[in-house]
């Protein structure tokens, strides 16, 4: 009786499952508190953590001293073993900064230096004819480039989907549809109102990216200022994903760090991003012009990337703070108030390390550090993979369980059983864009032209929903109306 | 291992037709491998009348025409496997397959037909800007939903693209109570049927807008409303032209891909005109005892020739299992696309063929009283006056078995327009 | 007076010539390949038909829908009509191609038949 009068009542409170708040849960699980991670959508990872570009930077573009430098170097170090902790693919590619004039190299050396100051290991500068060696797709035009070999590529979501899996897995609650309202502080205890019901908690961490401001609002604090910065990509076929190896950036601005060009972790090529501030905060539009600027862009860099083999273009969302560095600690008006906020690139690369900035403030804020959960595993299995598979581990696998041997997507070879383990995973999937970013199903040439049915009858087959009531990615988003008949 | 003469990838017309072609040339043991549940690939979907006019000389729908093979299949001992999805076919012709019931399948075939059929280009294709709201599909898919599954995929709908399926799908969704306010096309001329834009748009009162797209989609969770622009003589939207136009469902008919992932794993070689195969008259392409035919080698406008094709690629693999010497003896030309052709299928032909040999083609603009010109080694063979020649319409011409008797290993056969 | 159509009897689609007098009688059909374009025509020009092809309900099945046809043509002015008629249909699995759902549909002496199993 009491327990259940009660069980909206938890320790802490993370606000907003990106890869922020996902990663941050996921470290509080493994400590003796009870936490949940409240999300607005119908899924995790529906912000820029979706849509960016997919970078673990070396981290030599930050200012020396500042958050955003310690963080990223940090974590990029941590990384890999998070990587393999959470089964998420990551690949130690390399980038590389191209410069295409004299001030442009000495931009470079300027980078070098500063990534120096940052700690930022195996960095160097390059000739043009390593870089043709490196990169023989690379623009003549290249005069030299920034070699960090400790920068990686990892898929965001991917990261913030396992991250997530792998918190409630230890205990943490998922509570997904609930968008934050307003919040009540009495007696030390916050009430969140969202629109999915009250919950309790003692301590909020504020990781609602691009709507982080609003939160603290919501207690009193407007320091949070956030301007909303919005890039443009293209996503290419894996036909052109090996055009280059390593992450090829062009020299930085004050917008940003320019067009770049990629392979991801999933052998497409991705480029862009643009960087336009925008006053509406959720507006993930493209723009003809955007669009076309990545594509010139991106062919001053490596001039043979076409966007006739583009399967889809995104725009991401950036939370641009205006001090232009991260803000994590506790809020000054309130200090159970932990505020994760401004988490703009390099916040991928940086996440690891800023769970451990976060849950530090956390601790301080609290007085001291939880006890360690001791049955915290920090191992999240790898879901089953069919089209990485060899054929003898394929046949096994459709002998325990045939759904595994019906291909839904074709063009990504998806199995039925891997969209279906994807539902029933922790923080499962209950959408159709939700089971892409977590199979790979509709995310190929077609893009879902076929399979995209075929989705919508096993969604509402496991969920035992009538198939109208399957969304994109939720809210109104239905894909279906009425029967025919 | 599973040894078989004839392995034929898709159970759609083209792999059915060629499968019973093999069967009635005397090939003794095929299999055919599908994908979907059933065999008929998406004919089973297309439930409209005007299949089989050509072939059967009456009108059939979609699954009316397939069903006229699948009852001839069950006449044979043709092997059928549905739900079956083709994962690899190897340099040696061993292809392997998966399913629920036998899990892993390999397949040592003598020789194979692939016939896997198209897919629709995807907006992703076409960097139309905009939301990515619900609402925005092919209309293929909504084809299936509304077909198939029974449901509505939308009540307001615009419509960019004027191939056939999207005619087809504007009186679809216009009969189950959808208003369909306008189908846009990009180029000057539509690329559907002409019957099709009488009795699916002009009898609903449906507006063709011609070089007219959508450049913008507007809505954040289901569409709401698109942009529509006028487009130049370089198809780029003309400032000022933009309407917007509010609708939920955007259905995409923008162009067909052959599907030929599986070919291109076998290192076939490709013509980029048809994004399908390099074949010769026999559909043979340049591995040897691999035939493609149907879709996935060329993209019909009818079913009807999507059938004759795949029985001359089901005789072709019939040949090449009973004597593949005479396969090795072939001597091949190349067929020259000229003046207003844009492609030729087959793009080879072997010069000692005692058989007449029919190149069909699409013509790259629309053509009103031309006409069709077939030349070898540059002497006129043939000139057929045409009314009205369309890139949506595939032609054909046919080069006589004397006209091959006379040519040489450096001969030249070409067909173009004259206008 | 002369009147252009497209004949949509297959997808062949030959443009047609419809010559008529004054009082709206035809004197001439020209442009057609085919016997089925001159009657296409004549028909076009008197009392415009059109074949329908829809789904009906049924339950028990592999789909919830089946598709149909008209076995004939119908008249052009008459098919939301038959919709309503074919909408109301529910047939109970297993369900065979070529049965008759609706028989004379509406009067127009045309039946409603399935075009595939289910």
């Amino acid at each position: 009786m009491f327990s259940e009068v009660f069980a909206m009542s938890y320790d802490v409170a993370v606000i907003g499952a990106g890869v922020i708040g996902a990663m941050t849960a996921r470290l509080l699980s493994s400590y003796r508190l009870k936490t949940v991670l409240v999300e607005k959508t119908n899924d995790v990872a529906m912000g820029a953590s979706k849509a960016n570009s997919a970078i673990v930077h070396a981290g030599f573009d930050a200012m020396p001293g500042t958050m955003k430098a310690k963080l990223n170097v940090q974590g990029c170090a941590m990384m890999p073993t998070v990587c393999k902790e959470l089964s998420v693919p990551y690949k130690n590619n390399g980038s590389l900064v191209v410069a295409f004039s004299d001030e442009e190299m000495s931009t470079i050396h300027e980078l070098y230096e500063r990534g120096q100051k940052n700690g930022v290991p195996q960095l160097s500068v390059i000739d043009r004819e390593t870089l043709r060696a490196l990169e023989p797709n690379i623009s003549p035009e290249a005069k030299g480039a920034l070699l960090a070999k400790s920068a990686g590529i990892v898929c965001p979501y991917e990261l913030t989907i396992a991250a997530t899996e792998n918190a409630v897995s230890n205990g943490v609650d998922f509570r997904r549809n609930a968008g934050v309202t307003s919040i009540e502080d009495k007696d030390g205890v916050f009430t969140l109102k969202t629109t999915d019901g009250d919950i309790q908690a003692k301590y909020i961490i504020d990781a609602a990216g691009c709507h982080s401001d609003d939160i603290a609002r919501m207690l009193g604090d407007d320091s949070v200022s956030l301007v909303v910065r919005a890039g443009e990509y293209y996503v290419l076929d894996r036909s052109v994903g090996d055009t280059v190896s390593h992450t090829i950036f062009q020299c930085p601005t004050a917008m940003g760090k320019g067009i770049l060009v990629t392979p991801t972790v999933d052998g497409n090529l991705l480029i862009g991003p643009t960087a336009k501030d925008i006053p509406e905060k959720d507006n993930v539009a493209t723009t003809a012009q955007g669009l076309e600027t990545v594509r010139t862009l991106a062919m001053k860099s490596v001039p043979c990337v076409s966007v006739r083999s583009a399967i889809t273009s995104f725009t991401g969302l950036r939370a641009h703070p205006t001090t232009d560095d991260f803000i994590i600690g506790a809020s000054k008006v309130n200090n159970r108030l932990i505020l994760a906020a401004g988490i703009e690139s390099p916040g991928l690369s940086s996440a690891p390390a800023a769970a451990v900035a976060i849950v530090n403030a956390l601790f301080e804020a609290m007085g001291g550090e939880a006890d360690k959960n001791p049955v915290y595993n920090p191992i999240r299995e790898e879901p089953v993979r069919f089209r990485h598979l060899s054929d003898e581990e394929r046949a096994a696998l459709i002998a325990k369980n045939p759904a595994y041997g019906r291909i839904i997507c074709r063009c990504e070879t998806i199995t039925e059983g891997e969209i279906i383990d994807a539902i029933h995973a922790p923080a499962g999937a209950r959408d159709v864009d939700g089971i892409k970013r977590r199979t790979r199903a509709g995310m190929g040439r077609c893009q879902g032209g076929f399979c995209g049915s075929k989705v919508v009858e096993i969604l509402a087959r496991e969920l035992k929903k009538p198939e109208n009531e399957i969304t994109k990615f939720g809210g109104h988003s239905n894909i279906l109306f009425d029967k025919t008949k | 291992m599973i040894k078989y003469d004839l392995a034929v990838v898709g159970g759609g017309p083209a792999g059915m037709a060629a499968a019973l072609e093999a069967h009635k040339c005397g090939v003794n043991k095929i299999i055919i491998l599908e994908r979907a549940e059933t065999l008929g690939g998406i004919l089973e979907q297309c439930i409209h009348t005007g299949f089989g006019l050509h072939y059967f000389g009456e009108e059939l729908s979609g699954p009316e025409y397939a069903d006229r093979f699948i009852e001839q299949l069950k006449d044979t001992n043709i092997d059928v496997k549905t739900d079956t999805m083709v994962l690899d076919i190897s340099q040696s012709n061993v292809v392997t397959a998966v399913n629920k019931t036998d899990g892993l399948l390999q397949i040592d075939a003598t020789a194979v037909v692939l016939a896997m059929g198209c897919r629709e280009r995807p907006r992703g294709a076409l960097s139309i800007a905009g939301t990515r709201a619900s609402g925005i599909m092919t209309a293929g898919t909504a084809q299936k939903y509304v077909n198939i599954d029974g449901y509505m995929p939308g009540k307001e709908i615009v419509i960019l693209g004027s191939g056939d399926i999207g005619l087809i799908m504007a009186r679809r969704m216009t009969l189950e109570g959808a208003h369909v306010k306008m189908v846009c096309e990009l180029m000057p001329y539509s690329g559907g049927l002409t019957r099709n834009i009488v009795q699916c748009l002009d009898d609903f009162g449906i507006p063709l807008k011609l070089s007219t797209t959508v450049i913008e989609t507007h809505g954040k969770e289901r569409l709401e409303g698109v942009t529509i622009a006028k487009v130049d003589a370089h198809n780029q939207p003309i400032k000022g032209t933009e309407e917007y136009v509010p609708c939920d469902t955007l259905m995409l008919s923008v162009g067909l891909i052959p599907e030929n992932e599986l070919t291109k794993g076998i290192g076939i070689a490709m013509d980029p005109v048809t994004n399908g195969a390099v074949v010769t008259e026999m559909r043979e392409t340049d591995h040897p005892g691999v035939f493609a035919c149907g879709n996935v080698l060329q993209v019909h406008d009818l079913v009807d020739y999507v059938t004759m094709e795949a029985q001359i690629a089901g005789r072709g693999a019939a040949a090449y299992i009973q004597d593949k010497a005479a396969f090795e003896n072939a001597e091949y030309i190349s067929t020259t696309p000229g003046n207003g052709v844009r492609y030729i299928v087959p793009q080879k032909m072997n010069i000692h063929s005692r058989e007449d040999i029919k190149l069909y083609f699409r013509v790259s603009a629309v053509y009103k009283n031309a006409k069709v010109v077939l030349e070898a080694d540059g002497k006129v063979i043939s000139s057929k006056k045409k009314v009205k020649l369309a890139p949506g319409e595939m032609e054909n011409v046919t080069v006589p078995a004397d006209v091959i008797a006379s040519l040489a290993k450096d001969s030249t056969v070409c067909v173009r327009v004259e206008e | 007076m002369k009147k252009n159509l497209t004949c949509v009897a297959c997808p062949l689609g030959c443009s047609i010539t419809v010559e008529l007098d004054d009082g709206g009688n035809i004197l001439s059909v020209t442009g057609n390949t085919c016997k089925r374009g001159d009657a296409y025509a004549r028909t076009e020009m008197t009392n415009p038909t059109r074949s329908l092809t829809s789904t009906v309900k049924v339950s028990g099945g592999a789909h919830p829908v089946v598709p149909v046809k008209s076995a004939a043509p119908v008249p052009k002015s008459m098919l939301f009509d038959c919709m309503k008629e074919i909408n109301q249909v529910t047939l109970q699995a297993p369900v065979k191609i070529g049965q008759v759902v609706i028989q004379n549909i509406l009067g127009t002496g045309v039946d409603i038949v399935t075009t595939n199993g289910c």
